[in-house]
């Protein structure tokens, strides 16, 4: 039997979580299905069945699917569940949002947040903020994972050629509705998949501060910006960019975390980074301890030095 | 309106933990616990509501040993009115089995909203609010950071990947608490006085009809791979130059 991925995606394009889940869902040794489920999504399903590795696409175009909705997506998916074995998403905030639902009811144990496939039954996923990992055996049928997309290399592009089969609908529940969104905008690379990620910390002392010393640094190297939880709660910087245990889980080449003592929750959100700066005032501050380069001395001295520095 | 507040006892977030050396599971003896930060966040806003005069009776509940009773307590000081344990040697509750004893109770209850936390941060599993959500064939308001009550329905505002959604959910509804939605208020020490008289009922998952078998096996639990740590630097110039030819990253 095949395994399912459910695509994440915005009607146009797919997300870029979606290309590492269909990595993970190619080590299970089985015929590849995605579902788009969106409003307008032809754009999507076409570059879906692109992806190496998928061998079909499932299409359900309908109003109702344009804004992802869990109650609606939900019951779509379980219409079509009993021809998996596996079904998975991204352990983004859509999928973790979602696949609960499904596994509900289905009435099967969902496994979350996977960095590691054993075999078709046993998953290593993190617990304890990733102080510890946990190798886990599921004896339900189907299993429905959540894929963290850090974790496995994204699927190539191109080089698949499914077919893409339009399927139906199911009923709308009627339970839930969209009102709207605001979403950040920014011209640099989205977090979750940047190459380099800058992030601060609550050593900034106000919004203006951070956007003054970090926008400047994150353009001359084409960075994300990211942030502790400690920084979004003070309100410098938009929920979104939280890197964390409960935020965004990053593993860039390069993590410069500024200002940003290093509590477990923050490094559970980056301490996948291939090489990790840090620079901080304290000397002490555990950030050190897994940083390959510290420099300790004032972030308000040392960021436009390091922009001045790099520039030339 | 009632509103059930499911509550959890964990490792306290400030606690390092340990994973035990035959990797059997992570050390708990002689450590701190505490009720997940999520759940005081959920305790905190039904709290509010019914200040607001929108609820009338917070009901908490947990599941699992006596020791949760302590929680429940917590819970009762933060100004919940009632409690439940569901009382369960069972040291493997999963969150499947965790939403069917919670669809039980609220079966029992009739809440209006049940407002829980979105993730416990011993499992970190995220699932159990969207899971009781879909056994009960409610809305489900994950992640939520604001909430707007009305008379049949709920605002609410959703932390997603790139930023903020809206939706409408039909009540009654299970809403899932993120960081951002409040601060949870520290109990004061006469509402932990008059917390200790508050009820609080004790049942099992035998007695609510619910098979909590687990679904599956942990083999190990081992430690993560350890990152050193590397080297100080001077200067701006020699971190630039390390990153450069060193680390090759710019």
């Amino acid at each position: 039997m095949p395994v399912l991925v459910i695509a994440e995606h915005d009607n146009n394009t797919l997300k870029v979580s979606t290309h590492p889940v269909i990595s993970a869902a190619s080590q299970l040794d089985a015929d590849i299905h995605v579902l788009i489920a969106g409003s307008n999504a032809a754009a999507a399903a076409e570059e879906a069945g692109k992806v190496s590795g998928v061998v079909k696409v499932l299409h359900a175009d309908d109003a109702i699917y344009a804004q992802g909705l869990a109650e609606n997506l939900g019951a779509l998916i379980v219409q079509i569940a009993k021809d998996y074995t596996h079904i998975l998403a991204p352990a983004s905030f859509f999928g973790k949002n979602i696949m609960p639902r499904v596994a509900a009811l289905l009435d099967v144990q969902q496994i979350s947040d996977i960095t590691a496939i054993e075999s078709s039954d046993t998953f290593v996923r993190p617990i304890y903020a990733g102080n510890a990992f946990a190798t886990i055996q599921s004896t339900d049928s189907p299993k429905v994972l959540t894929v963290r997309p850090t974790s496995f290399d994204a699927a190539a592009a191109e080089g698949g050629s499914a077919s893409i089969d339009q399927i139906d609908s199911a009923a709308e529940t009627g339970l839930a509705s969209f009102v709207g969104q605001e979403l950040t905008k920014s011209e640099r690379p989205e977090l979750a998949i940047a190459d380099i990620v800058i992030s601060g910390g609550r050593g900034f002392g106000s919004a203006e501060n951070f956007n003054k010393l970090m926008e400047p640094l994150a353009d001359r190297l084409g960075a994300a910006i990211g942030a502790s939880r400690a920084a979004v709660d003070a309100g410098y910087v938009p929920n979104d960019y939280q890197v964390g245990q409960t935020g965004k889980i990053v593993a860039p080449k390069l993590y410069i975390a500024i200002g940003i003592s290093g509590a477990i929750q923050h490094l559970a959100g980056m301490k996948d980074s291939k090489v990790i700066v840090a620079i901080n005032k304290d000397e002490e501050a555990p950030i050190f301890s897994i940083a390959d380069y510290g420099l300790v001395g004032d972030l308000f001295e040392i960021i436009p030095e390091l922009e001045k520095a790099l520039a030339s | 309106m009632k509103i059930l507040v499911p509550v959890k006892r964990v490792i306290d977030a400030y606690v390092t933990v340990r994973v035990k050396a035959d990797e059997s599971g992570v050390e708990t003896s002689n450590v701190k616990m505490s009720m997940n930060p999520f759940c005081e966040i959920a305790i905190e806003e039904a709290v509010r509501l019914k200040e607001a005069g929108n609820a009338e009776e917070i009901i908490a509940v947990s599941a699992g040993s006596m020791q949760c009773q302590e929680t429940l307590r917590t819970a009762l000081a933060m100004g919940a009115d009632r409690a439940i344990l569901i009382q369960t040697e069972e040291s493997d509750l999963q969150p499947l089995a965790i939403a069917k004893l919670l669809k039980a109770i609220t079966d029992k209850e009739n809440p209006g909203l049940v407002l829980m936390g979105k993730q416990a941060i011993d499992g970190d599993h995220n699932q159990t609010g969207q899971m009781l959500a879909a056994l009960l064939n409610w809305a489900q308001g994950t992640f939520a950071s604001k909430l707007d009550l009305e008379s049949d329905s709920i605002t609410v505002t959703r932390e997603i990947d790139g930023g903020l959604e809206t939706l409408k959910l039909k009540m009654p509804a299970v809403i899932t608490t993120d960081l951002r939605l409040n601060e949870p208020r520290y109990a004061s020490l006469p509402n932990i006085m008059k917390a200790k008289k508050k009820p609080l009922d004790v049942t099992t998952p035998e007695e609510l009809g619910v098979d909590i078998t687990p679904r599956y096996k942990t083999i190990k639990v081992s430690e993560p791979p350890k990152r050193q740590a590397g080297t100080m630097v001077e200067s701006v110039q020699d971190l630039i130059e390390k990153l450069h030819n060193e680390a090759k990253v710019i």
